[in-house]
């Protein structure tokens, strides 16, 4: 397939030293946030916008699983946050548990309901999928609307704000910690998912399914796993949009968040993990900078998608460093341009 | 249930799936042809009503005749509404879609969703997000009788007719005329119709303008029964387009039976009057399209009227 990039390479990577560094980065990065947002340095606005960047990460990088990694079309990541978001609530308001049991709890859930309904869509192939999904997550919405114990339309509100992961100065800002713990912990498992056996088989069934197939690969297996370890991340990325907000309405289900979530992986470019990281964090950015303009806020929003679409159709990341490439050598042949045939 | 309450809810619902296929057959035509969810189309639906609510307005405080033929200017608004809605879908095919053409699917997925939040928003910053109504003519609003006690009122009347009307002329249009034959050959495979002569840019080009021009029609229609937003193109674009997927995606019948199957089970779900463990299954009703969707989807891909293709190596 064109425009999609390969994440595989000749030799394993899995090693022991990946998680230390992914550990280490955690270990340097959670301290330093923590006391410059206990310092003032970064304001609380700021705060709010980072905690958002770390959960559209999540969102996106698991869609990017199911999407770009797998290439099964889904349209229903949104359906999956807000079932992880309404149980993980739950879990919280109702029970009392904490936090993190609470998120694992709205994981689970997301993720049972991926695997139920992974199980038969996935037959379909296409924009079967993409309509099947996208129908899914309108039910997950309506549905949601007329459970009453759960706020029926209006919503579920005054989710309590989880305590600090821990208390290294201020008791505020709680969400800092969780959202990068869990997207460095997102991050690490579908880097980790995609390096090994399982995710080659899962680009496998990407690149030619009935090729997979004939190689022996069990087609349905896979895409199931993938579809349910993406569900089960959304699970999270939804438990802590709820507890950031600490609120959560049926309407977060709807083809709109879906929406949202699929230009992110599209503007990063498919399989491509970091493209899908950093365009999550200039979307967000984008979407902060002008929420002061309302009226052309979702104007700008939509330029820029048709723009980039028509100029960089290979995602922000790849086809930035081509546009770069072409730029510093301009004599050079363009490599993988616009309009690669089909 | 009453047979003739039975009878009325079977009736309201064919209206209701009028409307549907009117905006299902400009989804199932640009599919056939591109193989594209044209996620815009509900929005030039969205368009079209709003012309027609500025024609029939400025008709009706410019001219004292339409004052006390409102129902006439309406009218009158449909043909403006449909050749609008034309210029703006074959605007937004030659320059968002065609330069695409070649472009991986999802580009052009994306670029048709960007598409839609533009013509949502621009339209949103022109007459602002408030819900607008037509003026009204008390002669809409009269019951008309059909017998067995089943009534439905003359604007209901009016939307299926029009509806009824275009359908059948489409058909004859694709069945009949050489642009007809020539809009077959190209969905079919359009490297062959290329290499037989025809202009495949000018036919898809006319295939969206037709396809707009309906669902034109079907905002005016709309407009006529129901109150009017911004946003309203995006449930009913997604309902008209699930209608088609029911049906058979790419299969003009196949839109057209999808649309009123759909009207008639929706309606059917709003007029129950039980209730099980507390709930109200009309309170489900947006839901019931997207679960027969996927019961659909599961069972035969194809949809109702599609053929079943078995994959070749």
């Amino acid at each position: 397939m064109v425009g999609i990039s390969t994440t595989t390479s000749a030799s394993p990577r899995i090693t022991p030293w990946r998680a230390l560094t992914w550990l280490a980065a955690f270990l340097v990065i959670y301290p330093t946030g923590q006391w410059l947002l206990t310092a003032g340095i970064i304001n609380g606005y700021l705060y709010l916008i980072l905690v958002q960047i770390c959960i559209f990460i999540i969102a996106a990088v698991s869609l990017n699983l199911i999407n770009g990694i797998t290439g099964q079309f889904s349209l229903g990541h949104a359906g999956f946050m807000t079932v992880g978001g309404y149980m993980a609530a739950v879990a919280t308001t109702f029970w009392g548990l904490p936090f993190p049991v609470a998120l694992l709890f709205g994981a689970l859930c997301a993720g049972v309901l991926g695997f139920l309904v992974g199980m038969p869509t996935l037959r379909l192939k296409g924009d079967y999928l993409a309509i099947a999904t996208l129908g899914m997550g309108e039910i997950i919405r309506v549905v949601f609307e007329n459970i009453e114990p759960l706020g029926g339309a209006s919503g579920f509100t005054a989710i309590p704000r989880p305590s600090p992961l821990l208390h290294i100065g201020s008791k505020h800002y709680g969400m800092w910690g969780w959202s990068l713990l869990c997207t460095v912990l997102v991050l690490f498992v579908i880097r980790q998912f995609i390096d090994s056996s399982h995710g080659r088989a899962c680009v496998a069934v990407r690149e030619d399914e009935l090729a997979a197939e004939t190689m022996g690969i069990n087609t349905t297996y896979f895409k199931v796993l993938a579809f349910t370890i993406g569900a089960m991340c959304a699970g999270v990325a939804g438990g802590l949009l709820a507890h950031d907000i600490s609120t959560i309405a049926p309407d977060s289900a709807g083809f709109l968040n879906s929406v949202a979530i699929l230009v992110i992986v599209v503007l990063g470019g498919l399989g491509s993990l970091t493209g899908s990281a950093v365009a999550a964090a200039l979307l967000t950015i984008v979407n902060a900078l002008t929420s002061s303009f309302t009226n052309w806020r979702m104007i700008i929003y939509a330029l820029l998608l048709i723009v980039l679409m028509i100029f960089l159709p290979q995602g922000v990341w790849q086809g930035g460093a081509l546009l770069w490439r072409r730029l510093r050598w301009p004599w050079a042949r363009p490599v993988g341009g616009a309009t690669d045939a089909p | 249930m009453t047979p003739s309450e039975l009878l009325q809810q079977i009736v309201n619902g064919i209206s209701v799936g009028s409307i549907y296929a009117l905006i299902a057959l400009g989804y199932t035509m640009v599919y056939g042809i591109l193989r594209l969810i044209n996620f815009a189309h509900g929005d030039v639906y969205m368009i079209g009503a709003f012309i027609g609510y500025w024609v029939s307005n400025w008709l009706v405080r410019s001219n004292a005749y339409f004052q006390q033929h409102v129902a006439l200017a309406i009218f009158l608004s449909v043909p403006v509404a449909m050749l609008g809605c034309a210029v703006a879908g074959v605007l937004i095919e030659r320059f968002a879609y065609r330069p695409l053409r070649l472009a991986p699917r999802y580009t052009l997925l994306i670029t048709a969703i960007g598409i839609s939040f533009l013509l949502e928003y621009l339209m949103m910053l022109l007459v602002g997000p408030d819900r607008q109504a037509y003026q009204t003519d008390p002669w809409f609003s009269q019951q008309c009788a059909l017998g067995f006690g089943v009534v439905i009122s003359n604007q209901r009347l009016v939307a299926v007719t029009v509806a009824v009307v275009l359908m059948i002329a489409l058909e004859l249009l694709v069945h009949y005329t050489k642009i007809g034959k020539a809009m077959r050959a190209v969905a079919t495979d359009q490297d062959a119709a290329r290499l037989m002569g025809i202009d495949v840019d000018r036919i898809i080009t006319f295939t969206f303008a037709l396809g707009s021009a309906l669902a034109g029609t079907a905002g005016v229609l709309i407009g006529m029964q129901y109150q009017i937003d911004p946003l309203m193109g995006v449930m009913d674009g997604l309902k008209a387009f699930v209608a088609a997927v029911l049906g058979g995606i790419g299969l003009i019948p196949g839109a057209v039976c999808g649309s009123f199957t759909l009207g008639i089970v929706e309606t059917m779900v709003k007029g129950l009057h039980v209730e099980f463990f507390n709930l109200r299954p009309s309170l489900f009703a947006d839901g019931v399209a997207f679960a027969i969707l996927i019961v659909i989807l599961l069972l035969k891909p194809s949809g109702l009227l599609g053929k079943f293709a078995r994959e070749k190596v």
